[in-house]
């Protein structure tokens, strides 16, 4: 299928209105861009855009095979301490270390899925589930102290000073936003690869996808591996903006936020969960500034009356609206010709 | 003519329940043999163990000589043994043309890739066309397998088969629920698939007129057993099978 400039318009000018961003909030507050507000809504944009790749890893597992995991955070935080380990008491350099966190993450997501994904659905998220906890355990773990901080987490962790989110925040902001462009297009990709397409036969009709001659076990692993080390990168990439890694990395509450922001976003969207991301983000850092600490209940609301109202999310509502007014049209266009 | 499917003492049991107690069933290679018998008789739990879907609890299934038992369901569709379902079953939320081009893919050697578009591939895109137009669902193409009528959704399910191309076809009811107007097309099909490239057919049916026109041999189930086996002259004329199948039908 061939595809006009039109259809890509809004993904285009997303990324227009992005990179202008932190230009256009300076030259509007007046401040410089390592100043004030300016500087600080680029931070907010940078968690966007890394939540944004972390949901969207999710996605591959939930949206396009039809996974339900309770365990995400496992690979979000794996990123998060290997390259604070690595770095820090290693002393590995940053490129180095992310492709040690790639091989890391491949064989971790490997190990589990070959273990988990026999099982189905819900028993499914619940493995994840524990082995996410065995790991939080792990990082909170006094007798690791030394290399995980427990508790308080692992701080200081130096990062390149052309890169260093303290001192260049613009200059990561644009290479956050680079990560995440970048991981959409891949993931545009993989999606519609043939394997890709297995991973929907599996989330349409795992029964049938066997029948038909794919060894589902074999794919849902490899969608698993993706996911993971998509979700390792982003905690790397986490780990880089904080300077630190910590135990909230790997909670059982990291997870549920790329659930939410994949749901509100649109499941199998690809755009759905990072809008989602987008949408979860701001808004709770805006009604936390309004309402205080009942934001939450707030929250809490808005989230149901969107489940309602919304039920395949902004980008999945969307589309499925704009087949309804298609289909509306035409239906009138052709009462209007007779 | 050579033996192709073979089913060697078949037993399977559901706790205590013995959905298929002593099966045993030769096919011959290029023949349309059909399974008949009551509701309950254990031919969907025989189609089960024959595509691996199940395990017997003793027993063998021989394929071109080989024992593929112990084959999970995946291999023994890459082997040239595919299945159609009774109920429907196919990719819901995909269109008729990705469920149809999904089944030629998996026969292919391109199922890892991670890096190209599917629709590049256009050997599955063309055979898929060709199977769309061939079991009668032309101009449906774009449409989602979820919204077709009953009908179509029958002919999507043999569309699926027949685009993984096997060597022996498991037919499950492929007529179920079918509009009796649109039963011989169907059959018709099937005869022109197996006459354009020498298929094995193995046929689950209901349809008495179907069965006895188009089958080379019967095999009649009754109780998870084999009550009677032969030509559908010799079947229709067996007096345990009017007792226990045509005439319970007719009673």
């Amino acid at each position: 299928m061939t595809k006009s400039i039109r259809d890509h318009l809004p993904y285009l000018l997303l990324l227009a209105a992005l990179v202008v961003l932190p230009f256009a909030i300076s030259f509007l507050t007046g401040e410089p861009l390592n100043k004030g507000i300016a500087l600080f809504s680029q931070g907010l944009m940078i968690q966007v855009f890394i939540l944004a790749v972390f949901a969207l890893s999710y996605d591959i597992l939930m949206g396009h095979t039809g996974i339900l995991s309770f365990g995400h955070a496992l690979f979000f935080g794996t990123g998060a301490y290997a390259l604070g380990i690595l770095v820090k008491y290693a002393h590995w350099s940053l490129p180095v270390a992310i492709l040690a966190i790639i091989v890391i993450a491949a064989l971790e997501s490997f190990v589990i899925g070959i273990l988990s994904l026999r099982v189905h659905g819900v028993y499914f998220a619940m493995v994840t589930l524990a082995f996410a906890t065995v790991a939080f355990i792990l990082v909170e773990a006094t007798d690791f102290k030394q290399w995980t901080g427990a508790e308080d987490g692992l701080h200081g962790i130096p990062v390149p000073d052309a890169i260093n989110p303290a001192i260049h925040r613009t200059e990561f902001y644009f290479l956050a936003l680079a990560f995440a462009v970048a991981i959409f297009l891949l993931v545009k990709l993989f999606v519609d690869s043939p394997s890709g397409r297995v991973w929907a036969a599996i989330r349409e009709n795992e029964a049938r996808a066997t029948s038909i001659g794919f060894n589902t076990l074999a794919f849902k692993v490899q969608a698993t591996i993706i996911s993971g080390i998509i979700a390792a990168l982003a905690g790397a990439l986490n780990a880089m903006w904080n300077l630190s890694a910590t135990p909230q990395t790997m909670e059982v509450g990291t997870t549920i936020n790329a659930l939410l922001m994949t749901i509100i976003g649109g499941s199998g969207t690809i755009i759905g969960p990072m809008l989602g991301a987008g949408v979860l983000q701001l808004l709770g850092y805006f009604l936390n500034l309004w309402l205080g600490s009942i934001w939450q209940l707030v929250f809490g609301l808005i989230y149901i009356l969107l489940v309602l109202f919304v039920p395949y999310g902004i980008v999945g509502t969307w589309r499925v609206k704009q087949l309804d007014w298609r289909a509306a049209w035409r239906a009138r266009f052709a009462r209007v010709s007779k | 003519m050579e033996i192709i499917l073979e089913a060697d003492h078949l037993r399977k049991d559901f706790g205590g329940l013995i959905a298929v107690e002593d099966v045993s069933l030769k096919v011959r290679a290029g023949s349309l043999h059909s399974i008949i018998g009551p509701n309950g008789a254990g031919k969907t739990t025989l189609f089960n163990l024959l595509s691996g879907v199940f395990k017997p609890t003793t027993g063998r299934v021989i394929y071109r000589g080989r024992d593929i038992t112990a084959q999970p369901p995946h291999r023994i569709a890459h082997l040239g043994i595919g299945r159609s379902y009774q109920i429907t079953n196919v990719f819901p939320n995909l269109s008729v043309f990705e469920n149809v081009r999904l089944s030629a893919q998996a026969m292919g050697r391109d199922n890892w890739n991670l890096f190209a578009p599917a629709s590049r591939f256009k050997k599955y895109a063309d055979r898929a066309h060709h199977i769309v137009e061939q079991v009668g669902l032309k101009g449906k193409g774009d449409l989602l397998a979820s919204v077709l009528p009953h009908g179509d959704k029958r002919k999507l399910e043999l569309g699926i088969l027949l685009a993984s191309d096997p060597q022996v076809l498991l037919l499950d009811e492929p007529t179920a629920g079918m509009a009796s107007e649109q039963v011989p097309q169907l059959m018709a099909l099937i005869a022109e698939v197996r006459k354009e490239s020498n298929k094995t057919i193995l046929l689950v049916e209901h349809n008495m007129d179907v069965v006895m026109n188009v089958s080379d041999a019967i095999t009649v189930m009754h109780y998870g057993k084999v009550l009677a086996e032969g030509t559908p002259v010799q079947v229709g004329a067996n007096d345990q099978v009017q007792k226990a199948y045509l005439g319970e039908l007719y009673k």
